[in-house]
């Protein structure tokens, strides 16, 4: 299905690969260069973070660089963040959040685009522009009213407010991308499933849906992480003991005048585990669905 | 029974005219083939009988019931796209049973159904297989299949062969007229290849234009195509033409005066035809270069010579400039550069007036020799 640059301009492109072969080398040399570079740069943070979560308060200021050695090496950060009891309650609420959100954006984003691409109903036009633009305005420019809105429906501090208001927040961008990839499934396979007497569900379901599996998964990785990671709404909406997400959560360890850095580094180590994990499933499923196979 | 019957069908988008007043009759088990140039409006035409068009004008019916509304699957139709359309995620298998619902037959019976076509077809080792592991003609063959699982009452082919190459086209083609032998079932197929259309077809409609302009036996319009179009669209290398002028008009035909002075009196019936008419006289290559009898002759400069080894297309070109193509022996001496002199018996040839349309003849058309 993909198009090479060498179909649209074969004769240019064929003279290019010809005289540009060292210079090509080069380039490739640089954008390594530039990608790595990239890499250490973001993950330096979070090798900091998991550095320094094993090593002890005086020993993180001592030297923040350093690995922890034999003599620095501690874990009383993760114990005092397991010791306490609501810390697995947290993570119990982010993970529900963050999974029920997930679903919830894929299914009902899926479906959504699915109609916008391939039905032709009143303003279905004035539909796609206003997701469009949904993708444009930051979800937190509401908050005002948001919070008015959760509070009018008695949705406080709960997780159902943060679930909807996530949904809320990433269903314009799943719904741009699923309807535009689509748009690539060619016409006709949909119109064979139609002729077979197959149902529009079924179609969706077994045709269209694992067709666009990479792109499900692209979305799936790309609306989970600010969910996982957000700190806005929970402050916001679910404060309460009960209903804080980890990463809410964490700031008990950050107090006005001392923070137990062990503790919330070792809180956020932990925090990552699940969302790699997530990761790692959705990424196997993105290799799957490109070696597939295509149409013809 | 298993019908078809379009009154009137005609299909708008907007304020475009794709397709006017299409009156179509098939009979159950015919096979029919509609062809044309593209952009004609045949493929169109398909999709409006499949239901995944809507009809804007005239009623389609099929085994006597009006169908206009009916979705494709409650029409009855089977459909194999010119891409095959194989769901790429699914098995061969799977392919072909995904279309029959499990609620209304047993999975016993769709497994029946699934390996009878595939015994059909010569896909039994390949049922296993996603359609990336298949050949095109394997592809196609499993298309097919997909349509004969369903038990439909009409089989609908969208360009079939268009992404075969060549050997695998002849090949496919001889299956599908098989298949049609074997099935007895009713077929419409679309193509824009004539030599398809006259293979395979019980009756072609050849469609120019959104309109049809013949409909018939694929010999009958061979030798009696009805309009210049016909005539030009049907038989390859297709028929030369040639600017004449009615000389004089009789009971026995009329008289035409071609270029470079030459005469000849051609049985057509004198009616519309009025003598100083410009009309177009339409002779085929494999008719040119008749011994013995040719009443009409003519002779001009050839220009290349294709030698195919049993036959020789000889390429010549009037006094006037009118390039016309002959077939001659494959041991023809024709040389490019010399005069050649080639002649047609006045019963091969076709005349049309200044409208295209052809003149009624007054006799049965003699029997091709080749």
């Amino acid at each position: 299905m993909a198009t090479r640059i060498a179909d649209i301009f074969p004769a240019r492109s064929v003279e290019r690969g010809r005289s540009m072969i060292p210079k090509q080398a080069f380039g490739a040399g640089a954008v390594h260069a530039v990608l790595g570079a990239y890499t250490l740069i973001a993950l330096f943070p979070i090798f900091l973070v998991l550095i320094n979560a094993f090593k002890g308060r005086k020993a993180i200021f001592a030297s923040p660089m350093a690995l922890p050695g034999p003599d620095t090496f501690t874990l009383v950060g993760f114990e005092s963040v397991l010791k306490r009891a609501d810390f697995g309650n947290y993570f119990v609420n982010s993970l529900t959040v963050t999974l029920v959100a997930l679903a919830l954006v894929l299914v009902i984003g899926a479906m959504a685009a699915w109609a916008i691409s391939e039905y032709r109903f009143r303003g279905n036009g004035v539909l796609w522009l206003y997701f469009t633009i949904g993708t444009m305005i930051p979800i937190r420019l509401g908050s005002v009213s948001i919070l008015q809105l959760i509070v009018d429906l008695g949705l406080v501090n709960t997780l159902t407010a943060l679930i909807l208001v996530f949904v809320a927040q990433s269903l314009p961008l799943t719904v741009f991308i699923l309807a535009e990839f689509m748009r690539t499934i060619p016409r006709d396979l949909k119109e064979a499933a139609r002729c077979d007497g197959v149902s529009e569900y079924r179609i969706f379901f077994a045709v269209i849906l694992p067709l666009i599996r990479p792109a499900v998964a692209t979305v799936a990785v790309f609306t989970m992480i600010p969910i996982w990671n957000d700190l806005w709404f929970p402050l916001l909406l679910a404060p309460g003991e009960g209903t804080k997400t980890i990463t809410l959560g964490v700031q008990a360890f950050v107090g006005q005048y001392v923070t137990d850095w062990s503790a919330v580094l070792a809180a956020l180590t932990l925090a990552i585990i699940p969302i790699v994990v997530l990761y790692l499933i959705f990424s196997r499923q993105l290799i799957r669905g490109i070696t597939a196979g295509a149409v013809k | 029974m298993s019908e078809l019957k379009l009154n009137a069908i005609g299909k708008s988008y907007g304020g475009v005219e794709i397709l006017r007043d299409i009156n179509i009759e098939v009979a159950d088990g015919e096979f029919v083939v509609f062809v044309g140039p593209s952009g004609c409006g045949k493929s169109t035409l398909l999709r409006l009988i499949a239901g995944l068009e809507e009809i804007s004008a005239g009623e389609l019916a099929i085994g006597g019931r009006r169908v206009n509304e009916l979705t494709p699957a409650e029409r009855g139709i089977a459909m194999v796209f010119q891409s095959y359309a194989l769901y790429p995620h699914m098995s061969v298998y799977q392919n072909m049973a995904f279309g029959l619902k499990l609620g209304r037959e047993g999975k016993d019976a769709i497994d029946q159904k699934v390996r009878r076509a595939a015994e059909i077809l010569q896909l039994n080792h390949l049922l296993e297989r996603k359609p990336a592991a298949l050949s095109g003609g394997q592809r196609q063959r499993v298309a097919i299949g997909r349509a004969i699982v369903r038990d439909p009452n009409v089989f609908l082919f969208d360009e079939p062969l268009s992404n075969l190459d060549a050997a695998l086209r002849v090949q496919t083609r001889i299956e599908i007229a098989k298949l049609h032998q074997d099935l007895k079932a009713t077929i419409i197929y679309v193509t824009h290849d004539q030599v398809e259309a006259m293979t395979l077809a019980s009756k072609i409609v050849v469609l120019n234009k959104g309109r049809v302009e013949q409909v018939g036996a694929p010999l009958e319009l061979y030798e009696r195509p009805r309009n210049r179009f016909v005539a030009g669209f049907i038989g390859s290398p297709s028929m030369n033409f040639v600017p004449a002028r009615v000389e004089a008009i009789a009971d026995r035909g009329i008289t035409v005066s071609l270029p470079g002075g030459a005469h000849a009196t051609l049985p057509c019936a004198p009616s519309p035809a009025r003598v100083g008419d410009e009309v177009t006289v339409g002779i085929r290559p494999e008719h040119l270069f008749e011994a013995g009898g040719a009443e009409l002759q003519l002779s001009g400069t050839v220009e290349v010579v294709e030698r195919l080894g049993d036959v020789s297309y000889v390429y010549f070109r009037l006094a006037d400039g009118t390039a016309l193509i002959a077939r001659a022996e494959g041991t023809h001496a024709a040389q490019p550069g010399e005069t050649v002199s080639v002649g047609s018996r006045a019963a091969h040839v076709h005349v049309f007036d200044g409208a295209g349309d052809a003149l009624p003849r007054l006799d049965a058309p003699a029997p091709t020799r080749h």
